[in-house]
Formats: structure tokens, C-alpha cells, sequence
């Protein structure tokens, strides 16, 4: 009796002092894989290791995260689930519909996230009234890049409506120089094409028809004379536009072949490693018009078996929305920390109006969420309307066929 | 080898047939340069690109020689760059690429050779059947057949395993082997097994020491097309590893693709090339014993 | 039992592949045709919902444009694929020097990987920076070869990669093809004064059937399942229209989440296939035997 009592501790000591000895482990799939973006991530795991865990990286990169999300489903019809992955906007509440997500509220409320994420981005990381995902930065989607030496020497400013942008693309156009560096995929023409309707529709406009899919507004006036706009703005851009990468539009405002671009802030990354200023060599404004576009990247953790990688999912969510890890990512991405209570002394004067336009947006209530980077409608929605923008700006169709189809066409994809 | 100015008939103007002879070879000599230029356009592109710097391709023209020749990108590409948080470059993961790719090469080339053999030569009631449902399989979209062999592959314990890797490749393998080997055997005479059944050898020795001894030109082919179409795969081997078990076309493609990065287009090319020397190397070699074992066996027909 | 075991021993040798076959092709087959009468989104689900996803599919003008591109696409490719590789095989067949070389030099596109030689083909067919910003340079001014990013044409450019990549190896079991053909038989016909091309397209081609089989087949698989190539060279675009049934299909199960829709674009594909494919094998397998 004695001896059996005593196999128990001993059992028992030997388990708990494995499970300490283990500590938190997580295997985490992600799609930042190349220069600044991987050395953020790294930030992360050196934080992770330091807080006693074992990081296991599974890196898939390609296509806005389509690889990666591949080779989830793989991995979760497999029973074999990664411990954390990197998901955003409306694909974190679809997985957790397939009842696949694991729930780290407790982190969220010792954390205190509620006060200091700005409430619509809080909201993309609930499900169902729990949190299951964790924030990491947040991309401003609308802005519009420039060549600070052309637009100078052409007496241009900055455009604040769309009808300026117009008038100094002519004068640019006129001097023999393409107004619009764009590259012609179909993900980057939903880009410009998000930035037109907010810019001409304004924030309620681009809630009521990019958000809530409001079959009426699809069709309005409002929106033809946004396929309008993509239209002039296609007049913009040089003729070998098509296919081309992002970064090398970038490149061509760099070089001087073209005035603007409509990117992302991603986009500075490019300008700042080849050795360009801020508001110097280069200069950033948001689009034309009212309003804010975020792109949020997080993190969501899966349903895994085990202690150790519980309490991975635990510690990684605690370190993901931690001020210090927030601060160092974004300085490396480009973008601005989600949460609001980070010092910008670090940043740039791009970050800083990104802040500042975030912080007024989100009390005036135009602070929006992303169509075309998946942070707006879940992928089927989302992807219809993106074959209806690009069909229609690398053709010659008329606006009003154009928003026909776009109502056929998100009404078909249900 | 068929000569052409063999056929010629006879002429009565020698000096004619010497000049129409040379413009013949001529031409042709042109014809398969041209098409050279053609096959070698891309590599041209990616080599030049690979030895250049980031700032020359950034405001140079993407089709030029490089002004300054740096190999820079080809140590980044091989042990820098970065694949996620590790910065080791393409190395650790060439080892899985070997792992995957030799056990599945041989796998489906022996299973390809018992089946070609069977189905060309100890033909039985349904067997042409047999092999239209396996050559039909070659079809398949892989796309399609992700989902549920990943719930297979989790049912048999082999997800995210190099031997579940190993499993599919062999799986979708099987259809092209077969018909390469079943083609090949076709042409080889029935009277041949024929013959050796009425001196008493059986099925696998007939096999062993006839089909076998014939075969070099088939198994390289069919080397060359499964070692390709492994090492090449992202498709599966992105879906069905986990990490440690990454082949090397997925590092290729983090480095690659990223969304949101700097592209370094001369690391890009030069992993790409990396990646792709084992499968030039089996061409070079495997080119080489090609003809070797086609000039030595010269019994088909 | 010895030859109990020696009659069924070739059954048993083909039964494990065919078991394989069965399952993991068929088995696959048989899970995405139901998959495609469900409304399945992210992951698949299993309750029957008609042909809701037939109707969608049917409805989508971009699935149109795919099928179209795969029959402009996959002619193309197998038409101009086959041809080239057996000019490229005969005439390298005529006792050329460095053979090996060349051999190589039209090989090795296979061995390599699309996801970055697309790159280097966008590079070289952008009328900006490639072929035709070359030409120019050399003083043709008018010179224009703008395929790439023109929605009518840009097809095309991904026929000229795809045949760059594949005809090698077509060419290649050309050339295993025709040094296996009975030279007696070619010795006889040039005695006979044949002329060379009459040799050819009646003696030598016919006798290599069964390598048009393999290469069609080859061709044919690389045709429907094309899918690095257009991502990589095109992205689809510009717009849609270089869309293909693979990319289309990929796009539904993974970027859109749209598991049923990319289901129901299978089978379609699919039947495609068969309906091209399988008339051609019974035709080649009857000719050749029984």
C-alpha cells in the first residue's frame, strides 16, 4: 500500500516535472517569409524563446496567404493542426463556424485588448462574443504614393478630391510622363478600385456597398460613376501595365517614370529600402476623400491537444498584442501598431498620419474595413466582386454593365 | 540513325548534290540553333539576373548583361535567405527533397516496369481495362484530391510525414510509369516470353533477365519524368508536410513570394536555378546513358 | 500450386496498383462529384443540396472564359507541342554534331521549376522590358509584340512558355521512338529510291504509335492541369481572361473558400477529359490488340 502510494507521487512528480520541463510550445503557419516581414516575425519567436517556449516555424508564402490557407485545410482535415496561424477579417469567424478555433479570452481580458484596440478592429478578433484571435498591425489600404521631385518640378500638390487627381494626371500625362504607375493584377485593381468608391461614395456609401453587399447601392448612380473613375484612371497608366508586380510600380515613381501609385503602406517599405526619405524623395497622402481602409494582420489559435501547446497559444496571443513586440514589428513592416497605446516617437511621418487619421476616423466612424485585402467579406463574396473590377477595367465595358454584373454576380456567389 | 543525304537518289550533277547538301545541312544546323535561342532565352534572363546586384536590376533594364558580376545572390540563395524566421537559405531543405524524391522515383519506376510488363505481355481478360482506368487517373487534378487524401493520410498516422510525401507522389505516379513501360514492352515480340516459358523460365524470371536488361532507355525516361515531376511538386508538398518535412520547391517559393516584401530578384533567380540543379543534373547524366542504352540494345522494332 | 501461383502471379503483381487506382482515383472521383452537389464552404460538408453549385458554374462568365481558354489552350499546346517535338527529333536524328548539347539545351525547361521561370518569361514577353522594348532598340521602330498584355492574346504567351517547357520531352521520346525503328527495313526503302519524306510519313511515324500515345497522353495531363504556368506567367490576367478550369477551380476551393463551386468545376473538367481522352485510348488500344 505504501509502496503503491508512493509509485503515485513519484508518477506524478515524474509527469508535472515533464510538463515544466516541456513548457509552451507552438507550431505556427504564416506567410511572412521574405526580408523585413520574416525578420518581424523572428522579433516574435526571440520573444517567445525568452519567455521559456519553443517555437516551431512553418512557413508557407505565396499569393496573399492562398498557400498557406491551403495548406491548412490540409492540415485540419488531417488532424493535425497547427498551433497558431496567421488569419484575418472574415475567415477567423469561418473557421470558428467549423467549430476549429480554440478560445483565449482569459489572455484577452487579463490583457485588458478591449481598451486598448480600437473597437472595430477588436471586433474582427470576436467570435461569438469570445476572442479568438490576436492583432498584430494595422495597414492603411488607401493611400496614394508620389514622386516629390515630379510633382514639383510640374507644380503639382498632393490631390484631395478626385477631380485634382484628374487635372494633374492630364498636366503629367501632357509633359510625357505616366501619371499612374499601376500593376495590372487583379488584386491591385481592387485596390485602387476600393480607394475610388470610398474616395467618391465617401464612408457610408463604401459600408452600405462593399460591406453590406446592399444590392440598391450596387447598382446606383454612385457606383457607375466609380467604374467611371476606374475608367479615367485607366487612361492613367502606361500600356505595359498588365501583370506587372507591385513593386514595380513602386519602382517606377522611384525612378522617376511615374507621378503617383495607389498602394498600400507596404509600399514604403520598397521606397525605404532603396534609400528614399519620407516627404523628401517621396510623398504619402490617403486617397482622395474621407475615410480610413485597415488591413489587419492576427493571429488565430486551433483547437490542439496538449498543455504545452495550450499554453504556447496562451503566451504567443499575450506576446503578439504585447507594446514591445507591436512596436518592433510595425517599425519593420511598415505599418502602424494596432494597439492605441504605443509611443510613435520611432516612426515615420507616413506612420504618424496613419495614426492620427486612424484614431479621428475611428470616433467619426469611417474607420473601414478593407475589401480587397479580405478584411470586408468572406473569400467567395470578396472574389466575385474582385472578377467583375478587373474584368472591367482590362476591357472596354460601360459602367452600367458593369455594376449589372456586379449585382449578378455577388448574388450569385452565395 | 536515318541519314538524309543517304536517300538522295542519285543525281547526275555532282557538284549540285555537294552544293544542295551543304545548304541542307545549313539550314538545318540554323533551324535547331534557332530553337536553342528559344529553349536558352529564360535561363539567359535568370543567369544574368542572378549575377547582378539588387541596384543595378532595380534601375537597369531586366534584359542586359550585368555591368558587375557578383555572386552574392547564389550564397544568399544557398545559405542566407530567409525562408520564414530561418535565415539558412535553400539548404536544410534539399535534404527532404532527396527524401521525398529517391524513395518515390524508385517506388513507382519498379511498380511501373512489373505493371508495363504485365499488361504488355501476360495480357489476361480486363487488363487493357485495368490500364485505361489507370491512364485515365494521369488526369486527375490534384486540386482535387487534396482534401480527402489529407483525411487519409491523417487516418493512416502519415500526416505531415515525409513517408505520407512518399505515398502520394508514388499513388499519382503509377499511371504515367505504367504507360511508359507498358508502351515499351509492347514493341518487344511476344514469341521472346514465348520462347522462354517453353525453356521453363517463369514470370519473374522472364521479367529479371529479359525485360530488365532491355529497359535503360525506358527507366531513364520514366526516371527523368517521376524524379522531375516529384522534385518539382509544391502542390502536395506544401499540403502534406509539416515543419521539418518542407521540400525544397516550398522554401523556393517563400523566398519568392512574398506579398508584402522587398523583392530581391537576383536571389529569386538564383535559388530558382538552385533548386532546379538536381533535375538538370539528371538530365545531363541521364541524357548520356539514354543513347548509350539505346546504340547497345538494339532489339526493338 | 506451383503453377496456380504461376498463372495468377501477374494479377496478383498488378492488384496492389490497381487497388491504389481504385481508391485514391476513383474512390477521389466518386467524393468530389457528392462534394459537388453540397453547399460546402471552408471545409467540406456532406449534406446533399442538389445542383446549386452546377447552376453557379454555369452562371459565372469567368468559368466560360476558362473552358474557352482550355480548348484554345490545350489545342494549341498539344498541336504545336507534338509537332515541334518530332521535327526537332528528326532532324536531330540526322547525325548532328554535339547532339548532346542540343539535346540538353531543349530538354531542360522541364527540370525547372515555373514558379520563377514565369518570372523570367513575364520579363521577356512585357513589350516594356523584353522582346519587344529589344527589338525596338535595334532601330525597328514599328516592331510590336504586345501578347502578353493584350486580354485577346495573352493566351497565347502562355502557349509559348507551356510549349517551351514541354516540348523537349516530347521530343525526346521522338527520339527514342525513331532509333528504335528497324534501320534493315529504312536500308531496303532507300535502295528501293524512296524519297526521305515518303520514308518518314509512311514507314517511320506510323511504326511509333505507341509514342504518340505516351506523348499525347504526357501533353494532354500538362494541358488540363496547368496551373503554375498561368500563375506565374499571368496571375489570369489581364483581368480574367488567361483564366484556365485548374486556376479556376484552385481560386474557388482555396482563395475563396467555396469548397461545393470548385467541386462541381471538377467534374466538369473531368468530364471534359473524358470525353476527349477516352475515345482516343479505345481507338489506340483496339488497334494495337485484340
Amino acid at each position: 500500500m505504501k509502496f503503491t502510494a508512493y509509485a503515485a507521487v513519484s508518477a506524478l512528480a515524474l509527469i508535472t516535472g515533464n510538463a515544466a520541463l516541456a513548457g509552451p510550445e507552438a507550431e505556427v503557419l504564416h506567410y511572412w517569409t521574405s526580408g523585413g516581414e520574416a525578420k518581424s516575425v523572428a522579433v516574435l519567436q526571440q520573444e517567445f524563446a525568452a519567455n521559456g517556449g519553443t517555437w516551431t516555424d512553418m512557413p508557407v508564402a505565396g499569393g496573399g496567404g492562398d498557400a498557406a490557407m491551403t495548406a491548412l485545410r490540409a492540415r485540419v482535415l488531417s488532424g493535425n493542426a497547427p498551433t497558431a496561424v496567421q488569419l484575418k477579417g472574415p475567415a477567423i469567424q469561418e473557421w470558428y463556424e467549423e467549430g476549429v478555433l480554440a478560445d483565449i479570452s482569459n489572455v484577452a481580458n487579463t490583457e485588458g485588448w478591449d481598451k486598448v484596440l480600437p473597437a472595430s478592429i477588436a471586433n474582427h478578433m470576436k467570435c461569438e462574443g469570445t476572442w479568438c484571435a490576436a492583432p498584430v498591425n494595422v495597414h492603411r489600404v488607401d493611400w496614394i504614393w508620389a514622386n516629390a521631385e515630379i510633382l514639383a518640378a510640374n507644380g503639382i500638390e498632393m490631390p484631395t478630391t478626385w477631380d485634382e487627381f484628374n487635372a494633374a494626371s492630364e498636366k503629367l500625362a501632357a509633359a510625357g510622363i505616366t501619371p499612374l504607375a499601376h500593376g495590372g493584377q487583379a488584386w491591385q485593381d481592387a485596390t485602387v478600385f476600393e480607394a475610388v468608391v470610398l474616395g467618391i461614395g465617401g464612408p457610408e456609401f463604401f459600408q452600405k456597398a462593399l460591406v453590406d453587399l446592399d444590392p440598391d447601392t450596387l447598382t446606383s448612380d454612385t457606383m457607375k460613376a466609380a467604374f467611371d473613375q476606374m475608367r479615367t484612371l485607366r487612361g492613367y497608366v502606361d500600356s505595359n501595365f498588365s501583370g506587372r508586380d507591385w513593386n514595380l510600380a513602386t519602382a517606377m515613381v522611384m525612378n522617376g517614370e511615374a507621378a503617383f501609385q495607389i498602394m498600400g503602406d507596404w509600399a514604403k517599405g520598397e521606397f525605404l529600402a532603396a534609400g528614399k526619405e519620407p516627404g523628401k524623395d517621396f510623398l504619402c497622402a490617403s486617397t482622395p476623400g474621407e475615410g480610413f481602409l485597415y488591413n489587419v494582420d492576427s493571429f488565430a489559435m486551433f483547437e490542439v491537444d496538449g498543455d504545452d501547446k495550450r499554453a504556447g497559444q496562451d503566451l504567443l496571443a499575450k506576446l503578439v498584442v504585447g507594446p514591445g513586440f507591436q512596436e518592433t514589428f510595425n517599425l519593420n513592416k511598415g505599418s502602424i501598431p494596432a494597439r492605441t497605446d504605443v509611443g510613435l516617437d520611432k516612426f515615420d511621418s507616413c506612420a504618424h498620419l496613419s495614426a492620427q487619421d486612424m484614431n479621428a476616423s475611428s470616433e467619426g466612424g469611417s474607420l473601414l474595413p478593407s475589401y480587397a485585402h479580405g478584411m470586408a467579406l468572406r473569400g467567395a463574396q470578396a472574389g466575385a466582386i474582385t472578377d467583375v473590377v478587373t474584368a472591367h477595367f482590362n476591357s472596354d465595358m460601360s459602367s452600367a454593365d458593369a455594376v449589372q454584373m456586379l449585382s449578378d454576380a455577388v448574388a450569385n456567389s452565395y | 540513325m536515318i541519314d538524309l543525304s543517304m536517300s538522295r537518289p542519285a543525281e547526275t550533277h555532282p557538284r549540285g548534290i555537294a552544293w544542295g547538301r551543304l545548304a541542307l545541312r545549313f539550314s538545318l544546323y540554323l533551324f535547331l540553333g534557332l530553337f536553342a535561342l528559344y529553349y536558352l532565352m529564360p535561363l539567359f534572363v535568370m543567369v544574368t539576373t542572378s549575377l547582378k546586384s539588387l541596384e543595378e536590376i532595380r534601375t537597369g533594364s531586366l534584359i542586359s548583361l550585368p555591368r558587375e558580376v557578383t555572386f552574392e545572390a547564389w550564397r544568399t540563395a544557398w545559405s542566407g535567405a530567409c525562408t520564414g524566421i530561418q535565415c539558412e537559405g535553400l539548404k536544410p531543405y534539399f535534404w527532404n527533397s532527396i527524401l521525398i524524391a529517391v524513395p518515390g522515383v524508385a517506388i513507382s519506376t519498379l511498380l511501373g516496369a512489373l505493371n508495363g510488363y504485365v499488361i504488355a505481355q501476360w495480357r489476361f481478360r480486363g487488363s487493357n481495362l485495368i490500364f485505361s482506368l489507370m491512364l485515365f487517373g494521369c488526369f486527375i487534378p490534384f486540386q482535387v484530391v487534396l482534401l480527402p487524401m489529407a483525411r487519409v493520410l491523417g487516418e493512416m498516422g502519415l500526416a505531415g510525414s515525409i513517408s505520407g510525401l512518399i505515398f502520394v507522389h508514388v499513388i499519382y505516379g503509377l499511371g504515367f510509369t505504367t504507360l511508359f513501360f507498358r508502351n515499351y514492352y509492347v514493341t518487344i515480340p511476344n514469341e521472346l516470353v514465348k520462347a522462354a516459358k517453353v525453356d521453363g523460365a517463369g514470370f519473374v524470371r522472364i521479367f529479371w533477365s529479359i525485360f530488365l536488361p532491355l529497359s535503360l532507355p525506358i527507366i531513364v525516361v520514366t526516371v527523368i519524368w517521376q524524379f522531375t515531376q516529384i522534385w518539382n511538386d509544391f502542390l502536395f508538398g506544401v499540403s502534406f508536410s509539416q515543419a521539418g518535412t518542407q521540400p525544397v520547391t516550398v522554401a523556393l517559393n517563400n523566398i519568392v513570394n512574398s506579398t508584402t516584401g522587398v523583392k530581391e530578384y537576383n536571389v529569386d533567380m538564383a535559388a530558382a536555378i538552385i533548386a532546379a540543379l538536381p533535375t538538370l543534373l539528371v538530365y545531363v547524366v541521364a541524357g548520356k546513358y539514354f543513347i548509350r542504352g539505346l546504340t547497345a540494345g538494339s532489339v526493338k522494332g | 500450386m506451383s503453377d496456380w501461383l504461376e498463372t495468377h502471379l501477374p494479377k496478383a503483381v498488378l492488384a496492389p496498383s490497381f487497388i491504389a487506382i481504385m481508391l485514391f482515383v476513383y474512390g477521389f472521383i466518386g467524393w468530389t462529384a457528392w462534394v459537388s452537389f453540397t453547399r460546402s464552404k471552408l471545409l467540406p460538408r456532406y449534406e446533399l443540396k442538389g445542383t446549386v453549385q452546377y447552376e453557379k458554374l454555369f452562371a459565372s462568365p469567368r468559368w466560360d472564359t476558362a473552358m474557352d481558354n482550355l480548348f484554345v489552350f490545350g489545342t494549341l499546346f498539344i498541336v504545336i507541342a507534338m509537332l515541334l517535338g518530332l521535327l526537332l527529333a528528326i532532324f536531330l536524328d540526322q547525325k548532328v554534331r554535339s547532339e548532346g548539347v542540343i539535346r540538353t539545351i531543349y530538354l531542360y525547361p522541364m527540370a525547372l521549376s515555373m514558379i520563377v521561370t514565369g518570372t523570367a518569361w513575364k520579363w521577356i514577353l512585357n513589350p516594356g522590358l523584353g522582346l519587344e522594348n529589344m527589338v525596338r532598340g535595334w532601330g525597328f521602330e514599328t516592331f510590336t509584340f504586345d501578347w502578353l498584355v493584350n486580354p485577346d492574346f495573352a493566351i497565347y504567351t502562355v502557349v509559348l512558355a507551356g510549349v517551351w517547357q514541354s516540348s523537349g520531352f516530347v521530343m525526346a521520346l521522338f527520339l527514342a521512338g525513331l532509333r528504335s525503328v528497324d534501320e534493315e527495313i529504312i536500308k531496303a526503302a532507300q535502295v528501293d529510291g524512296i524519297p526521305t519524306w515518303r520514308i518518314y510519313s509512311a514507314i517511320i511515324i506510323p511504326s511509333m504509335a505507341p509514342i504518340f500515345l505516351s506523348a499525347f497522353i504526357v501533353l494532354a495531363h500538362l494541358a488540363i492541369k496547368s496551373f503554375d504556368l498561368v500563375i506565374a506567367l499571368t496571375g489570369g490576367g489581364p483581368g480574367y481572361s488567361t483564366d484556365l478550369p485548374a486556376t479556376y477551380m484552385y481560386a474557388m476551393a482555396f482563395s475563396r473558400g467555396d469548397i461545393g463551386q470548385a467541386a462541381s468545376s471538377a467534374m466538369i473538367m473531368m468530364m471534359v477529359v473524358f470525353a476527349i481522352v477516352v475515345p482516343y485510348l479505345y481507338s489506340e488500344l483496339r488497334a494495337k490488340h485484340d
